[in-house]
């Protein structure tokens, strides 16, 4: 049929079942917002920055394990989107995000609004477009879903200059694609997958390491039956926080740079490391030189570059670990589970000895306190997003997560103002969980407006702010290694939050004591509108364990143990 | 394993569109990797251009450069030469004197000859492996060259 390009981008969205889209009109967009006033197959909301709006569609994506979708103007828009698409590049979510551009004629004319968008976005997309012509958007857009949802997944961007969003063209959405350039290789090699799992029936002390790529392939029952049945212990990262459900004997924990003591002695005391989507990043690593010294490496990812990146794998699987791990299931026999016992007892005193845990000895509320209590009484019914600083490591260490797509946070970047966006996004996907974010005092005003969007669109978004009056986590870092010369990271000044809050039409609390906090949270749960709970927390917590950045992983600074 | 900085020579198939170069000389910069000499041009009959790449690195960062350069959409191949003929090309400009011999017969040793001939000056080309290609630029040093210009590398693979 022969439609604008803007009609050409509203019925793709349509075809590839988009629900819900995120953006912000502006001036080069107008033609395709156009569009979106007259349709009604799926629902645009508005949030109050472009940045918000990529954050928002990686929280749907998250949620959902759906493509997310969000829609900007050129110039301002775009530039404020790209914190979003790196964000979203370095945690391999899948998005397309759609840009307007200035007329073809204006391009490199220094126009209004105009930046090289595609220019920019090239280092922090997995892929991107720059539109030309109407007669190849069919096409874009195909091409756009597919390269973000398949192989490693990650955001694609399409640039579409107004002209182009104007011109009628010929569009036929059932063409094939022919990448022939772009194959994934989704199927593990099986001479590898069998000598790994010669190498683990082998080995005495094997360790799973458990990451993101996991949540993404939507393996998590396979990994579950797998680890089961081999009665392996296993890490996870970050990334991977309700892979395994938190009261899985054989989980013991998050690993790295603020794991637990048990999840890193296990890491330097192993003799096989088995890598599933994970990439081995320097927070999990520390010491390149040091990690996992005396453990060969099998390595799961589909992605052939994060193979032997950093650590040399000795048994490399380039596939999708979906696959992967069901066809390591199936020639699973030979491993001895009642072999591993004393291996998994080692772990357990490693944990005895230092477990998890913090104390509360001051007046104020512990944060990890807020953190636990939030698990005991939502536990699964909750979505949890969060910012980016120390609340967010006490959240992967403290939340009790039960289920993959539970834990939203922007764990390669580390986007401050990522959690609040996130969690509405979270709650468009799945209204029927509470959508919680735990933030700090910090982190929340990064992204505050989208109260707005909150209020307006109705998803109650329960904001959990950490006040510790500090940038906490440079703050640590400052006291531990600059000999607490705490440079501007002091937050004594702060806005009033349940003013702020109540000033946008949400709801707001500021609580002192365990018995305030249990109360906020259930008021805020039964009325039903985006709260911000600001719980006062003791201001100089450390997060604990820690390996200081460049150091091994068995050398972690601890919590100090109180005399009983 | 060698963590030495070798040279080596990667040749890379890629579709030919819009802004596919920028796409490889971002990756290159963006995560720190050496070019040396880059050429490109279209593969006759295809919708595929050729490039050769002309690098440095340990063993573990050429396997990055590859993987990561197969990473790109566009790309169809990469592929990293072990055992390769290359060749290049150089153009040099001399002032016309008494040597117009010597250079000619120097040019033809490294395969070239005189190309042009001007008022005040000859233009010289040859094409031989790189190396002889510095050799070459080292000795004519004497000839007082006023411009030089290479081509980068081509290679095949044997």
């Amino acid at each position: 049929m022969q439609i604008s390009g803007s009609q050409m981008v509203i019925e793709a969205l349509i075809a590839e079942d988009v629900t819900t889209v995120f953006g912000y009109p502006g001036g080069a967009i107008m033609n395709v917002y156009d569009e979106i006033y007259k349709q009604n197959d799926f629902k645009h909301i508005l949030t109050r920055h472009e940045q918000a709006a990529i954050h928002a569609a990686e929280g749907y994506s998250r949620a959902s394990g759906k493509v997310g979708v969000a829609m900007i103007t050129s110039g301002p828009g775009f530039t404020n989107a790209v914190t979003g698409l790196a964000d979203a590049y370095m945690d391999s979510i899948p998005l397309v995000v759609i840009s307007g551009q200035v007329p073809m004629s204006l391009i490199g004319t220094d126009a209004f609004q105009e930046i090289d968008a595609v220019g920019i976005s090239r280092s922090c997309t997995k892929h991107n477009y720059l539109v030309t012509d109407a007669k190849d958007l069919a096409r874009i857009l195909k091409e756009a879903f597919h390269i973000a949802a398949t192989g490693r997944p990650g955001p694609v961007h399409i640039d579409i200059p107004k002209d182009v969003t104007a011109q009628i063209a010929e569009f036929d959405y059932s063409l094939k694609l022919s990448l022939e350039t772009y194959k994934p290789h989704i199927k593990g090699n099986p001479r590898q997958i069998k000598k790994a799992i010669e190498a683990i029936a082998k080995a005495k002390r094997p360790l799973f390491y458990l990451g993101g790529g996991i949540i993404n392939a939507n393996a998590s029952d396979e990994v579950r039956d797998f680890v089961h049945r081999t009665g392996i212990p296993a890490v996870e990262t970050f990334m991977a926080r309700g892979t395994l459900s938190h009261d899985d004997s054989l989980l013991i924990s998050m690993l790295g740079m603020h794991g637990s003591y048990a999840a890193n002695m296990a890491m330097s005391e192993t003799d096989l490391v088995i890598g599933l989507g994970a990439r081995f990043d320097d927070r999990v690593t520390g010491k390149i030189s040091e990690f996992a010294k005396n453990a060969d490496v099998i390595h799961v990812d589909i992605d052939p570059a994060s193979i032997s990146k950093l650590i040399n794998a000795d048994y490399p699987i380039v596939g999708d670990v979906k696959n992967v791990v069901n066809d390591m299931l199936k020639l699973s026999s030979d491993i001895d589970s009642a072999k591993y016992k004393p291996w998994r007892e080692t772990i357990s005193n490693f944990d005895n000895l230092h477990p998890l845990t913090y104390h509360e000895d001051t007046d104020r509320l512990k944060p990890q306190w807020v953190i636990e209590r939030v698990g005991e009484l939502l536990g699964d019914d909750a979505n949890i997003s969060t910012d980016v600083g120390q609340h967010q490591m006490w959240t992967a260490q403290f939340y009790p997560f039960s289920r993959p797509r539970q834990f939203m946070s922007s764990g390669g970047l580390g986007t401050m103002g990522y959690g609040f966006p996130a969690a509405i996004g979270v709650k468009a996907a799945s209204p029927e969980k509470i959508s919680i974010n735990f933030t700090g005092d910090g982190s929340i005003l990064m992204n505050c407006q989208e109260l707005m969007t909150a209020v307006e669109q109705k998803l109650p978004v329960i904001n959990i702010i950490l006040n510790n009056n500090f940038l906490g986590m440079v703050r640590q870092w400052q006291t531990l290694f600059y000999d607490k010369r705490h440079s501007e990271t002091d937050l004594s000044v702060q806005p009033d939050f349940v003013k702020l809050s109540e000033a946008f039409g949400g709801i707001g609390y500021r609580v002192k004591t365990k018995e305030e906090f249990d109360a906020a949270l259930k008021d805020a749960i039964d009325k039903n509108i985006v709260a911000f709970i600001e719980v006062i927390v003791e201001r100089m917590e450390n997060v604990m364990p820690m390996v200081p950045a460049g150091g091994s992983l068995f050398n972690m600074m601890l919590l100090q143990k109180k005399e009983k | 394993m060698t963590e030495s900085n070798e040279r080596r020579v990667v040749s890379v198939i890629v579709v030919n569109e819009a802004s596919v170069l920028s796409r490889i000389t971002d990756l290159f910069s963006g995560r720190g990797y050496n070019i040396t000499s880059l050429t490109v041009a279209p593969i006759p009959d295809s919708k595929y251009s050729r490039l050769t790449i002309v690098t440095s690195g340990s063993v573990r960062v050429i396997e990055q450069i590859t993987k990561q350069l197969h990473k790109l959409i566009p790309i169809l191949r990469v592929y990293e030469h072990a055992d390769l003929v290359e060749k290049e090309m150089a153009l040099v400009k001399f002032p016309i004197s008494d040597n117009i011999t010597d250079i000619n017969t120097l040019c033809e040793a490294y395969n070239g000859k005189i190309v042009n001939v001007g008022e005040n000056v000859i233009i010289a080309m040859v094409a031989d492996e790189p190396k002889r290609i510095e050799n070459f630029l080292k000795i004519i040093t004497r000839y007082n060259p006023k411009e030089i210009v290479r081509s980068g590398a081509v290679a095949l693979e044997r």
